[in-house]
């Protein structure tokens, strides 16, 4: 196994099976005991250059928890890219006051050339419809804290699967693991083939259904993502189909008893509250693990035990 | 109609390059991938021509000029089975098929226009891929999406 110490995540594919299990072993240590001073004297730069709350909140409490300082901004409208300055600028200059740089930003593929210009490493915490690898390896780690593994999972992906990036990263991450694929979308929003070209090119096989229903009954997982209204070329396509995978507590009657409801959040309607108290339903801790994740990663690139 | 007599309907160059078999609908794309437009070299081109291996084809002859490997590259992006054969007095020097190269790098534009190349000072990059039909695809280095011979617009 390559080490992970110095090298930058930009990629779901950056890591190896081996690294991704490395980091999800860390990540359960991490939980046992979040609070470890590792990381006094390190200063970890968080740059948001579009909102978040998971991903930076959880970033943040992550260094805090480990004993390190956040040096950074949570919207690009107070730093000098209001200005104009270039990109590889703001992160020369931020290499300078961090030991570490995690990073937001709009643009598709801004991570990987931040990871090429930067002397520091670069956790790459979503680039625009890229990607946003910490959110696969948090769900793996729920996938597996739910299941007891991740080998021959029964995924069921729900909502947006042509534009969302966490279904996509998701499916390149349990190929290595042998997953069977069963997704659920209307027409317009069916999983991209070049994502199921990694499935085939993988050996391993997907269904696909326009109906929730459908996959209750056999499903580990449940993955439910949102559908953005924005995406249809059509409006009144989205008005069909926003309402289609609502997913309510009377529905999960019939699916398997250790089977979990998977969000990546934020939901919009397409989770019912009803949900929330059903012990199925684990999109919260979903994105506590975060968390622990984010730890794993933080301690295993700058090196740290 | 032979195919001599069809390299014949273009005129024979003494010294330079020709360009054979390029798909009739990109001959203008290959000129102007190679600025032939711009350039003060002679040149001869013919389009729908007839070819034993394509049923009709495009040629370019260039006078005087030597193709370097970045331009071959391109070349090849547009024409993918195109021959490219060096002249020096009326002879041929060196005959070959173009080859795709296994990386594309900073000549032609990235057609997702949130990628960081279309926005940063950033040079594309593109990893030359193939989908499961044998299509040639670019996959770009950066935004990670993969782009079709279609979208391909050089820089």
């Amino acid at each position: 196994m390559s080490t992970l110490k110095g090298r930058s995540l930009i990629s779901i594919t950056d890591y190896s099976k081996d690294d991704i299990l490395k980091i999800l072993d860390m990540a359960e240590e991490f939980e046992k005991n979040p609070r470890r001073n590792i990381l006094n004297g390190y200063i970890v730069a968080s740059l948001f250059f579009e909102p978040s709350t998971r991903t930076r909140l959880s970033f943040e409490s992550a260094v805090q928890y480990l004993g390190g300082r956040i040096v950074g901004f949570a919207t690009a409208d107070t730093s000098s890219v209001k200005k104009g300055e270039s990109l590889k600028d703001t992160i020369l200059t931020v290499s300078n006051y961090s030991d570490l740089i995690v990073m937001r930003n709009p643009l598709d593929g801004s991570a990987r050339f931040a990871s090429e210009v930067s002397p520091v490493p670069i956790i790459n915490a979503g680039d625009g419809a890229n990607q946003h690898p910490t959110q696969c390896l948090l769900d793996l780690y729920s996938i597996r804290k739910t299941q007891g593994r991740l080998e021959n999972i029964d995924i069921a992906m729900v909502g947006d699967l042509k534009y969302g990036r966490t279904v996509h990263s998701l499916v390149q991450a349990l190929t290595l693991f042998g997953a069977k694929f069963h997704f659920v979308s209307p027409e317009s929003l069916k999983m991209p083939s070049a994502v199921k070209t990694v499935i085939k090119n993988a050996g391993l096989e997907y269904d696909q259904y326009t109906e929730l229903s459908d996959v209750i009954p056999f499903a580990d997982i449940l993955y439910m993502t949102r559908i953005q209204g924005e995406r249809f070329p059509d409006p009144l396509e989205y008005e069909k189909v926003k309402n289609s995978y609502i997913l309510s507590n009377r529905m999960l009657r019939g699916s398997k008893e250790t089977m979990k409801v998977l969000h990546p959040l934020p939901r919009v309607n397409e989770i019912t509250e009803d949900v929330d108290d059903n012990p199925k339903a684990y999109y919260f801790q979903q994105a506590r693990n975060g968390v622990y994740i984010r730890q794993a990663l933080i301690a295993a690139i700058l090196g740290l035990k | 109609m032979n195919s001599k007599r069809t390299e014949l309907k273009v005129s024979a160059i003494r010294n330079g390059t020709v360009i054979d078999h390029i798909p009739t609908e990109s001959v203008f794309q290959v000129f102007k991938i190679l600025n032939l437009d711009k350039t003060k070299n002679q040149v001869y081109f013919g389009t729908n021509l007839d070819s034993k291996k394509y049923g009709k084809k495009g040629i370019i002859k260039i006078s005087d000029k030597y193709f370097e490997y970045e331009e071959i590259n391109k070349i090849a992006l547009a024409a993918p089975k195109a021959t490219l054969i060096e002249i020096k007095d009326y002879d041929v020097i060196r005959k070959e098929n173009v080859q795709l190269p296994e990386y594309v790098d900073k000549i032609v534009k990235c057609f997702n226009p949130k990628c960081v190349t279309n926005n940063q000072n950033v040079s594309t990059s593109f990893k030359v891929t193939e989908d499961h039909k044998g299509n040639m695809k670019l996959f770009c280095k950066y935004c990670e999406k993969t782009m079709a011979k279609e979208n391909i617009e050089f820089v």
